[in-house]
Protein backbone atom coordinates (compact mmCIF):
# COMPACT_ATOMS: atom_id res chain seq x y z
CA UNK A 1 0.00 0.00 0.00
CA UNK A 2 1.34 3.42 -0.86
CA UNK A 3 1.34 6.06 1.80
CA UNK A 4 -1.57 8.46 1.74
CA UNK A 5 -2.23 11.68 3.59
CA UNK A 6 -3.61 11.09 7.09
CA UNK A 7 -7.41 11.11 7.03
CA UNK A 8 -9.48 13.93 8.45
CA UNK A 9 -11.92 13.32 11.29
CA UNK A 10 -14.77 10.80 10.96
CA UNK A 11 -17.35 13.58 10.59
CA UNK A 12 -20.26 11.16 10.46
CA UNK A 13 -20.66 8.60 13.23
CA UNK A 14 -23.34 6.03 12.47
CA UNK A 15 -24.51 4.12 15.54
CA UNK A 16 -26.48 1.04 14.57
CA UNK A 17 -28.01 0.52 17.97
CA UNK A 18 -29.71 -2.80 17.30
CA UNK A 19 -30.43 -5.30 14.55
CA UNK A 20 -33.83 -5.96 16.11
CA UNK A 21 -36.65 -4.64 13.96
CA UNK A 22 -40.42 -5.05 13.79
CA UNK A 23 -40.26 -4.87 9.97
CA UNK A 24 -39.05 -7.41 7.44
CA UNK A 25 -37.93 -5.28 4.52
CA UNK A 26 -36.73 -7.27 1.53
CA UNK A 27 -34.17 -4.54 0.65
CA UNK A 28 -32.63 -4.25 4.14
CA UNK A 29 -28.90 -3.43 4.18
CA UNK A 30 -28.27 -5.20 7.49
CA UNK A 31 -26.09 -8.28 7.05
CA UNK A 32 -27.79 -11.52 6.05
CA UNK A 33 -26.42 -13.14 9.21
CA UNK A 34 -27.56 -10.30 11.51
CA UNK A 35 -29.18 -12.83 13.87
CA UNK A 36 -25.70 -14.18 14.66
CA UNK A 37 -24.62 -10.76 16.00
CA UNK A 38 -27.25 -10.23 18.68
CA UNK A 39 -24.83 -9.37 21.51
CA UNK A 40 -25.60 -5.64 21.74
CA UNK A 41 -23.36 -2.99 23.26
CA UNK A 42 -24.42 -1.72 26.67
CA UNK A 43 -25.53 1.83 27.35
CA UNK A 44 -22.15 2.59 28.94
CA UNK A 45 -20.36 1.31 25.82
CA UNK A 46 -22.42 3.56 23.57
CA UNK A 47 -21.82 6.61 25.74
CA UNK A 48 -18.08 5.94 25.56
CA UNK A 49 -18.29 5.53 21.76
CA UNK A 50 -20.02 8.93 21.54
CA UNK A 51 -17.40 10.63 23.71
CA UNK A 52 -14.51 9.10 21.75
CA UNK A 53 -16.15 9.94 18.43
CA UNK A 54 -16.78 13.54 19.40
CA UNK A 55 -13.19 13.89 20.62
CA UNK A 56 -12.06 12.74 17.15
CA UNK A 57 -14.15 15.50 15.57
CA UNK A 58 -17.33 13.60 14.66
CA UNK A 59 -20.22 16.03 14.41
CA UNK A 60 -23.14 14.21 12.79
CA UNK A 61 -24.57 11.26 14.67
CA UNK A 62 -26.91 8.77 12.97
CA UNK A 63 -28.98 6.58 15.27
CA UNK A 64 -30.02 3.67 13.17
CA UNK A 65 -30.59 -0.06 13.22
CA UNK A 66 -32.72 -2.25 12.84
CA UNK A 67 -35.24 -0.07 14.60
CA UNK A 68 -33.43 2.19 17.09
CA UNK A 69 -36.65 2.88 19.02
CA UNK A 70 -36.39 -0.69 20.32
CA UNK A 71 -33.47 0.42 22.53
CA UNK A 72 -35.05 1.70 25.73
CA UNK A 73 -31.88 3.69 26.51
CA UNK A 74 -32.30 5.78 23.33
CA UNK A 75 -33.17 8.90 25.35
CA UNK A 76 -30.00 8.49 27.46
CA UNK A 77 -27.88 8.13 24.33
CA UNK A 78 -29.51 11.18 22.70
CA UNK A 79 -28.99 13.29 25.83
CA UNK A 80 -25.29 12.48 25.90
CA UNK A 81 -25.02 13.22 22.18
CA UNK A 82 -26.60 16.64 22.73
CA UNK A 83 -24.35 17.40 25.66
CA UNK A 84 -21.30 16.56 23.55
CA UNK A 85 -22.41 18.78 20.64
CA UNK A 86 -23.49 16.17 18.10
CA UNK A 87 -26.25 16.91 15.63
CA UNK A 88 -28.37 13.80 16.18
CA UNK A 89 -30.44 12.11 13.49
CA UNK A 90 -32.88 9.32 14.32
CA UNK A 91 -33.47 7.04 11.33
CA UNK A 92 -36.72 5.23 12.04
CA UNK A 93 -39.80 3.61 10.57
CA UNK A 94 -41.79 5.43 13.24
CA UNK A 95 -43.08 2.13 14.63
CA UNK A 96 -42.98 2.63 18.39
CA UNK A 97 -42.81 6.43 18.38
CA UNK A 98 -45.52 7.38 20.88
CA UNK A 99 -46.27 10.99 21.90
CA UNK A 100 -44.55 10.40 25.25
CA UNK A 101 -41.45 8.98 23.56
CA UNK A 102 -41.33 11.85 21.07
CA UNK A 103 -41.54 14.40 23.91
CA UNK A 104 -38.80 12.62 25.84
CA UNK A 105 -36.52 12.49 22.80
CA UNK A 106 -37.13 16.17 22.09
CA UNK A 107 -36.36 17.03 25.70
CA UNK A 108 -33.17 14.97 25.47
CA UNK A 109 -32.13 17.15 22.51
CA UNK A 110 -32.79 15.02 19.42
CA UNK A 111 -32.29 17.27 16.38
CA UNK A 112 -33.94 15.37 13.56
CA UNK A 113 -36.14 12.41 12.76
CA UNK A 114 -35.95 10.81 9.35
CA UNK A 115 -39.14 8.86 8.81
CA UNK A 116 -38.98 6.00 6.35
CA UNK A 117 -41.92 4.39 4.68
CA UNK A 118 -41.81 0.77 5.71
CA UNK A 119 -41.46 -1.86 3.10
CA UNK A 120 -44.61 -2.20 1.10
CA UNK A 121 -43.99 -5.49 -0.64
CA UNK A 122 -45.90 -7.60 1.87
CA UNK A 123 -48.96 -5.41 2.01
CA UNK A 124 -48.89 -3.56 -1.27
CA UNK A 125 -52.64 -3.07 -1.40
CA UNK A 126 -52.75 -1.61 2.06
CA UNK A 127 -49.84 0.63 1.23
CA UNK A 128 -51.38 1.86 -2.00
CA UNK A 129 -54.84 2.31 -0.59
CA UNK A 130 -53.50 4.71 2.08
CA UNK A 131 -55.03 2.78 4.94
CA UNK A 132 -52.80 1.39 7.69
CA UNK A 133 -49.53 2.76 6.39
CA UNK A 134 -50.94 6.20 5.87
CA UNK A 135 -52.55 6.24 9.30
CA UNK A 136 -49.29 5.29 11.02
CA UNK A 137 -47.24 7.75 9.00
CA UNK A 138 -49.64 10.62 9.46
CA UNK A 139 -49.75 9.99 13.21
CA UNK A 140 -45.93 10.00 13.38
CA UNK A 141 -45.65 12.94 10.98
CA UNK A 142 -47.91 14.95 13.30
CA UNK A 143 -45.71 14.05 16.28
CA UNK A 144 -42.64 15.19 14.36
CA UNK A 145 -44.27 18.52 13.50
CA UNK A 146 -45.57 18.99 17.05
CA UNK A 147 -42.05 18.60 18.41
CA UNK A 148 -40.70 21.14 15.92
CA UNK A 149 -38.41 18.72 14.10
CA UNK A 150 -37.76 19.17 10.40
CA UNK A 151 -39.92 16.71 8.49
CA UNK A 152 -37.72 14.46 6.37
CA UNK A 153 -39.12 11.36 4.69
CA UNK A 154 -37.28 8.56 2.99
CA UNK A 155 -38.70 5.99 0.59
CA UNK A 156 -36.69 3.14 -0.86
CA UNK A 157 -37.71 2.56 -4.47
CA UNK A 158 -37.65 -0.75 -6.29
CA UNK A 159 -39.48 -2.46 -9.11
CA UNK A 160 -42.50 -3.34 -6.97
CA UNK A 161 -43.26 0.23 -5.90
CA UNK A 162 -41.54 2.53 -8.39
CA UNK A 163 -44.57 2.72 -10.69
CA UNK A 164 -46.50 4.22 -7.78
CA UNK A 165 -44.04 7.02 -7.17
CA UNK A 166 -46.66 9.66 -8.01
CA UNK A 167 -48.87 8.41 -5.19
CA UNK A 168 -45.87 8.06 -2.86
CA UNK A 169 -44.83 11.67 -3.45
CA UNK A 170 -48.45 12.73 -3.02
CA UNK A 171 -48.56 11.00 0.38
CA UNK A 172 -45.35 12.70 1.49
CA UNK A 173 -46.74 16.07 0.40
CA UNK A 174 -50.01 15.45 2.23
CA UNK A 175 -48.05 14.52 5.36
CA UNK A 176 -46.23 17.85 5.21
CA UNK A 177 -42.73 16.57 4.40
CA UNK A 178 -40.19 19.34 3.86
CA UNK A 179 -37.62 16.96 2.37
CA UNK A 180 -38.36 13.75 0.52
CA UNK A 181 -35.59 11.36 -0.35
CA UNK A 182 -36.50 8.89 -3.07
CA UNK A 183 -33.65 6.43 -2.73
CA UNK A 184 -33.32 3.69 -5.29
CA UNK A 185 -32.40 0.39 -3.69
CA UNK A 186 -28.70 -0.34 -3.39
CA UNK A 187 -28.09 -4.00 -4.07
CA UNK A 188 -26.26 -5.37 -1.05
CA UNK A 189 -27.33 -7.85 1.63
CA UNK A 190 -31.07 -8.60 1.52
CA UNK A 191 -31.59 -6.41 -1.54
CA UNK A 192 -28.90 -8.35 -3.39
CA UNK A 193 -30.55 -11.62 -2.40
CA UNK A 194 -33.85 -10.30 -3.76
CA UNK A 195 -32.37 -8.39 -6.69
CA UNK A 196 -34.27 -10.30 -9.37
CA UNK A 197 -37.52 -9.03 -7.84
CA UNK A 198 -36.39 -5.52 -7.04
CA UNK A 199 -34.28 -4.20 -9.90
CA UNK A 200 -36.36 -1.78 -11.98
CA UNK A 201 -36.18 -1.41 -15.74
CA UNK A 202 -34.67 1.63 -17.46
CA UNK A 203 -38.16 2.63 -18.57
CA UNK A 204 -39.56 2.50 -15.03
CA UNK A 205 -36.71 4.65 -13.79
CA UNK A 206 -37.17 7.21 -16.54
CA UNK A 207 -40.88 7.54 -15.78
CA UNK A 208 -40.21 7.84 -12.04
CA UNK A 209 -37.65 10.59 -12.56
CA UNK A 210 -40.02 12.50 -14.82
CA UNK A 211 -42.72 12.18 -12.21
CA UNK A 212 -40.40 13.51 -9.49
CA UNK A 213 -39.52 16.43 -11.78
CA UNK A 214 -43.22 17.28 -12.32
CA UNK A 215 -43.73 17.35 -8.55
CA UNK A 216 -40.67 19.58 -8.13
CA UNK A 217 -42.18 22.09 -10.52
CA UNK A 218 -45.51 21.91 -8.73
CA UNK A 219 -44.42 22.21 -5.10
CA UNK A 220 -41.17 24.16 -5.51
CA UNK A 221 -39.34 24.82 -2.26
CA UNK A 222 -42.20 23.66 -0.04
CA UNK A 223 -40.97 20.08 -0.41
CA UNK A 224 -37.47 19.41 -1.67
CA UNK A 225 -37.32 16.12 -3.55
CA UNK A 226 -34.05 14.27 -3.82
CA UNK A 227 -33.98 11.42 -6.34
CA UNK A 228 -31.05 9.09 -5.72
CA UNK A 229 -30.38 7.32 -9.01
CA UNK A 230 -29.35 3.66 -8.93
CA UNK A 231 -25.77 3.03 -9.98
CA UNK A 232 -26.68 -0.19 -11.83
CA UNK A 233 -28.38 1.87 -14.52
CA UNK A 234 -25.87 4.68 -14.84
CA UNK A 235 -22.64 2.97 -15.86
CA UNK A 236 -20.57 5.06 -13.46
CA UNK A 237 -19.34 4.13 -10.01
CA UNK A 238 -20.04 6.28 -6.96
CA UNK A 239 -17.71 6.82 -4.06
CA UNK A 240 -18.36 4.40 -1.26
CA UNK A 241 -19.53 6.52 1.70
CA UNK A 242 -17.51 9.47 0.36
CA UNK A 243 -14.35 7.36 0.41
CA UNK A 244 -13.38 4.38 2.55
CA UNK A 245 -12.30 5.53 5.99
CA UNK A 246 -12.61 9.19 4.99
CA UNK A 247 -15.85 10.44 6.56
CA UNK A 248 -18.01 7.66 8.00
CA UNK A 249 -17.39 5.52 11.04
CA UNK A 250 -20.11 2.93 11.51
CA UNK A 251 -20.49 1.02 14.75
CA UNK A 252 -22.64 -2.11 14.47
CA UNK A 253 -24.90 -3.29 17.30
CA UNK A 254 -22.29 -5.74 18.60
CA UNK A 255 -19.52 -3.11 18.60
CA UNK A 256 -17.82 -3.98 15.32
CA UNK A 257 -16.51 -0.78 13.73
CA UNK A 258 -16.95 -0.59 9.97
CA UNK A 259 -15.96 1.90 7.24
CA UNK A 260 -19.43 1.40 5.73
CA UNK A 261 -22.55 -0.31 6.98
CA UNK A 262 -22.19 -3.33 4.68
CA UNK A 263 -18.40 -3.80 4.88
CA UNK A 264 -18.77 -6.68 7.31
CA UNK A 265 -19.44 -9.02 4.35
CA UNK A 266 -15.97 -8.44 2.89
CA UNK A 267 -13.24 -11.08 3.04
CA UNK A 268 -10.07 -10.55 5.04
CA UNK A 269 -9.31 -9.99 8.70
CA UNK A 270 -12.21 -9.17 11.01
CA UNK A 271 -12.91 -5.49 11.58
CA UNK A 272 -12.01 -4.09 15.01
CA UNK A 273 -14.50 -3.94 17.87
CA UNK A 274 -15.06 -0.89 20.08
CA UNK A 275 -15.01 -3.24 23.07
CA UNK A 276 -11.30 -3.89 22.43
CA UNK A 277 -9.95 -0.67 20.91
CA UNK A 278 -10.47 3.08 21.10
CA UNK A 279 -12.15 4.84 18.21
CA UNK A 280 -8.93 6.77 17.67
CA UNK A 281 -6.92 3.58 17.18
CA UNK A 282 -9.65 2.12 15.00
CA UNK A 283 -9.85 5.20 12.77
CA UNK A 284 -6.13 5.92 12.37
CA UNK A 285 -4.36 2.63 13.00
CA UNK A 286 -6.55 -0.39 12.23
CA UNK A 287 -5.85 -2.44 9.13
CA UNK A 288 -9.58 -2.59 8.37
CA UNK A 289 -9.98 1.19 8.04
CA UNK A 290 -6.79 1.54 6.00
CA UNK A 291 -7.49 -1.38 3.68
CA UNK A 292 -9.14 0.58 0.84
CA UNK A 293 -8.39 4.12 1.95
CA UNK A 294 -7.18 6.41 -0.83
CA UNK A 295 -6.06 4.89 -4.15
CA UNK A 296 -2.91 2.87 -3.33
CA UNK A 297 -4.79 -0.45 -3.04
CA UNK A 298 -6.21 -0.27 -6.56
CA UNK A 299 -5.57 -2.61 -9.43
CA UNK A 300 -6.29 -2.06 -13.11
CA UNK A 301 -8.36 -0.61 -14.67
CA UNK A 302 -8.74 1.72 -11.65
CA UNK A 303 -5.04 2.25 -10.89
CA UNK A 304 -4.40 4.17 -14.12
CA UNK A 305 -7.91 5.58 -14.57
CA UNK A 306 -8.43 9.32 -14.94
CA UNK A 307 -11.56 9.09 -12.73
CA UNK A 308 -9.93 7.28 -9.82
CA UNK A 309 -9.86 10.32 -7.51
CA UNK A 310 -13.50 11.08 -8.28
CA UNK A 311 -15.04 7.68 -7.58
CA UNK A 312 -12.19 6.04 -5.59
CA UNK A 313 -12.95 2.78 -7.37
CA UNK A 314 -16.59 2.71 -6.26
CA UNK A 315 -18.10 0.26 -3.85
CA UNK A 316 -15.94 -2.54 -2.40
CA UNK A 317 -18.96 -4.61 -1.40
CA UNK A 318 -20.36 -4.48 -4.92
CA UNK A 319 -16.96 -5.58 -6.29
CA UNK A 320 -16.96 -8.49 -3.87
CA UNK A 321 -20.58 -9.49 -4.51
CA UNK A 322 -20.39 -9.33 -8.31
CA UNK A 323 -16.73 -9.84 -9.26
CA UNK A 324 -15.79 -11.92 -6.17
CA UNK A 325 -12.76 -9.68 -5.77
CA UNK A 326 -12.94 -6.86 -3.22
CA UNK A 327 -10.10 -4.97 -4.97
CA UNK A 328 -11.71 -5.07 -8.40
CA UNK A 329 -13.26 -2.02 -10.06
CA UNK A 330 -16.89 -1.61 -9.03
CA UNK A 331 -18.71 -3.62 -11.73
CA UNK A 332 -21.33 -0.89 -12.18
CA UNK A 333 -18.59 1.11 -13.93
CA UNK A 334 -18.65 0.61 -17.69
CA UNK A 335 -14.85 0.35 -17.62
CA UNK A 336 -14.98 -2.68 -15.33
CA UNK A 337 -14.20 -6.04 -17.01
CA UNK A 338 -17.21 -7.38 -15.07
CA UNK A 339 -19.65 -4.71 -16.24
CA UNK A 340 -21.54 -7.20 -18.43
CA UNK A 341 -22.88 -8.81 -15.21
CA UNK A 342 -24.61 -5.54 -14.38
CA UNK A 343 -26.00 -4.80 -17.83
CA UNK A 344 -27.30 -8.38 -18.03
CA UNK A 345 -29.08 -8.01 -14.68
CA UNK A 346 -30.69 -4.75 -15.80
CA UNK A 347 -31.69 -6.30 -19.14
CA UNK A 348 -33.35 -9.21 -17.29
CA UNK A 349 -35.27 -6.87 -14.97
CA UNK A 350 -38.99 -7.21 -15.41
CA UNK A 351 -38.82 -10.37 -17.49
CA UNK A 352 -40.23 -13.70 -16.30
CA UNK A 353 -36.73 -15.12 -16.32
CA UNK A 354 -35.77 -12.66 -13.63
CA UNK A 355 -37.36 -14.37 -10.66
CA UNK A 356 -35.33 -17.32 -9.43
CA UNK A 357 -36.90 -17.73 -5.99
CA UNK A 358 -39.66 -16.08 -3.96
CA UNK A 359 -38.92 -12.85 -2.08
CA UNK A 360 -36.89 -13.53 1.05
CA UNK A 361 -38.04 -11.37 3.96
CA UNK A 362 -35.52 -10.05 6.44
CA UNK A 363 -36.25 -11.89 9.65
CA UNK A 364 -34.35 -13.93 12.21
CA UNK A 365 -35.32 -17.36 10.87
CA UNK A 366 -34.21 -16.52 7.33
CA UNK A 367 -31.05 -14.95 8.75
CA UNK A 368 -30.23 -18.11 10.71
CA UNK A 369 -30.88 -20.27 7.67
CA UNK A 370 -28.65 -18.09 5.50
CA UNK A 371 -25.85 -18.03 8.07
CA UNK A 372 -25.83 -21.84 8.09
CA UNK A 373 -25.77 -22.26 4.34
CA UNK A 374 -23.07 -20.65 2.25
CA UNK A 375 -25.22 -17.64 1.62
CA UNK A 376 -25.28 -15.81 -1.68
CA UNK A 377 -23.83 -12.40 -0.97
CA UNK B 1 -38.43 39.30 0.95
CA UNK B 2 -34.95 40.77 0.73
CA UNK B 3 -32.94 41.78 3.76
CA UNK B 4 -32.96 45.44 4.88
CA UNK B 5 -31.13 47.24 7.72
CA UNK B 6 -34.02 46.61 10.11
CA UNK B 7 -34.42 42.91 9.28
CA UNK B 8 -33.99 40.64 12.29
CA UNK B 9 -32.72 37.17 11.47
CA UNK B 10 -32.24 33.98 13.45
CA UNK B 11 -30.76 30.58 12.60
CA UNK B 12 -33.28 28.60 10.56
CA UNK B 13 -35.39 25.88 12.10
CA UNK B 14 -33.60 22.53 11.94
CA UNK B 15 -30.18 24.20 11.63
CA UNK B 16 -27.58 24.58 14.34
CA UNK B 17 -24.53 26.82 14.31
CA UNK B 18 -21.53 25.80 16.34
CA UNK B 19 -17.78 26.21 16.59
CA UNK B 20 -15.85 23.04 15.75
CA UNK B 21 -12.38 22.93 17.31
CA UNK B 22 -11.42 19.90 15.19
CA UNK B 23 -12.06 21.93 12.02
CA UNK B 24 -11.15 25.38 13.40
CA UNK B 25 -14.28 26.95 11.96
CA UNK B 26 -17.97 27.55 12.51
CA UNK B 27 -20.20 24.95 10.94
CA UNK B 28 -23.90 24.94 10.23
CA UNK B 29 -25.46 21.57 10.93
CA UNK B 30 -28.71 20.30 9.45
CA UNK B 31 -30.29 16.88 8.92
CA UNK B 32 -27.45 14.57 7.89
CA UNK B 33 -25.37 17.45 6.58
CA UNK B 34 -22.93 20.21 7.42
CA UNK B 35 -21.83 23.49 5.87
CA UNK B 36 -18.29 24.57 6.74
CA UNK B 37 -18.31 28.34 7.06
CA UNK B 38 -15.53 30.73 6.20
CA UNK B 39 -14.64 33.34 8.77
CA UNK B 40 -16.90 36.13 7.56
CA UNK B 41 -19.92 33.84 7.17
CA UNK B 42 -19.34 32.50 10.67
CA UNK B 43 -18.97 35.98 12.14
CA UNK B 44 -22.24 37.14 10.55
CA UNK B 45 -24.26 34.04 11.42
CA UNK B 46 -23.15 33.95 15.06
CA UNK B 47 -24.66 37.41 15.44
CA UNK B 48 -28.04 36.38 13.97
CA UNK B 49 -29.67 35.87 17.37
CA UNK B 50 -33.24 36.86 16.58
CA UNK B 51 -32.76 40.08 18.60
CA UNK B 52 -30.38 42.39 16.78
CA UNK B 53 -31.32 43.82 13.40
CA UNK B 54 -29.00 43.83 10.40
CA UNK B 55 -27.89 47.41 11.04
CA UNK B 56 -26.76 46.50 14.57
CA UNK B 57 -24.90 43.47 13.24
CA UNK B 58 -23.13 45.62 10.63
CA UNK B 59 -22.11 48.14 13.29
CA UNK B 60 -20.85 45.37 15.57
CA UNK B 61 -18.80 43.76 12.78
CA UNK B 62 -17.34 47.09 11.68
CA UNK B 63 -16.29 47.79 15.26
CA UNK B 64 -14.91 44.27 15.85
CA UNK B 65 -12.83 44.30 12.67
CA UNK B 66 -12.01 48.04 12.61
CA UNK B 67 -13.50 48.56 9.19
CA UNK B 68 -16.46 50.23 7.50
CA UNK B 69 -18.77 49.90 4.53
CA UNK B 70 -19.85 46.30 5.27
CA UNK B 71 -23.60 46.85 4.92
CA UNK B 72 -23.90 45.78 1.28
CA UNK B 73 -21.96 42.56 1.79
CA UNK B 74 -23.81 41.68 4.98
CA UNK B 75 -27.26 42.23 3.46
CA UNK B 76 -26.31 40.20 0.38
CA UNK B 77 -25.09 37.38 2.62
CA UNK B 78 -28.30 37.47 4.69
CA UNK B 79 -30.33 37.15 1.49
CA UNK B 80 -28.29 34.20 0.31
CA UNK B 81 -28.48 32.52 3.73
CA UNK B 82 -32.25 33.04 3.81
CA UNK B 83 -32.64 31.43 0.39
CA UNK B 84 -30.64 28.44 1.69
CA UNK B 85 -32.93 28.31 4.78
CA UNK B 86 -29.90 28.89 7.01
CA UNK B 87 -31.77 31.91 8.36
CA UNK B 88 -35.38 32.69 9.17
CA UNK B 89 -36.62 36.24 9.38
CA UNK B 90 -37.68 36.85 12.97
CA UNK B 91 -38.97 40.31 12.07
CA UNK B 92 -39.08 42.07 8.76
CA UNK B 93 -39.74 45.74 8.03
Amino acid sequence: MTATAPPGPPLWLLAELTYRCPLHCVFCFNPLDFAAHADELSTADWLRVLREGRALGAVQLGLSGGEPLLRDDLETIVAEARRLGFYSNLLTSGVGLTPARARALRAAGLDHVQLSFQDSTREMNDFLSHTKTFDLKSRVARLIKDEGWPMVMNVVLHRLNIDHVDRIIGMAHELGAEYLELANTQYYSWAHLNRAHLLPTHEQLRRAEECAERWRERVGDRMRILFVAPDYHEGTAKRCVNGWGSTLLNVAPDGVALPCHTARMLPGAAFPNVRDASLRDIWFESEGFQRYRGTGWMKEPCASCEHKERDLGGCRCQAWLLAHDARAADPVCRLSPHHALVTAAVARAGTDAAVEHPLVFRDASNSNRLSRSAAPG
Amino acid sequence: MTAAPDTVARIGSGFRLQWEPAQSCFVLLYPEGMVRLNQSAGEILRRCDGQRDAAAIVADLEAAFSTSGLEGDVLAFLDMAHRQRWLDWARTP
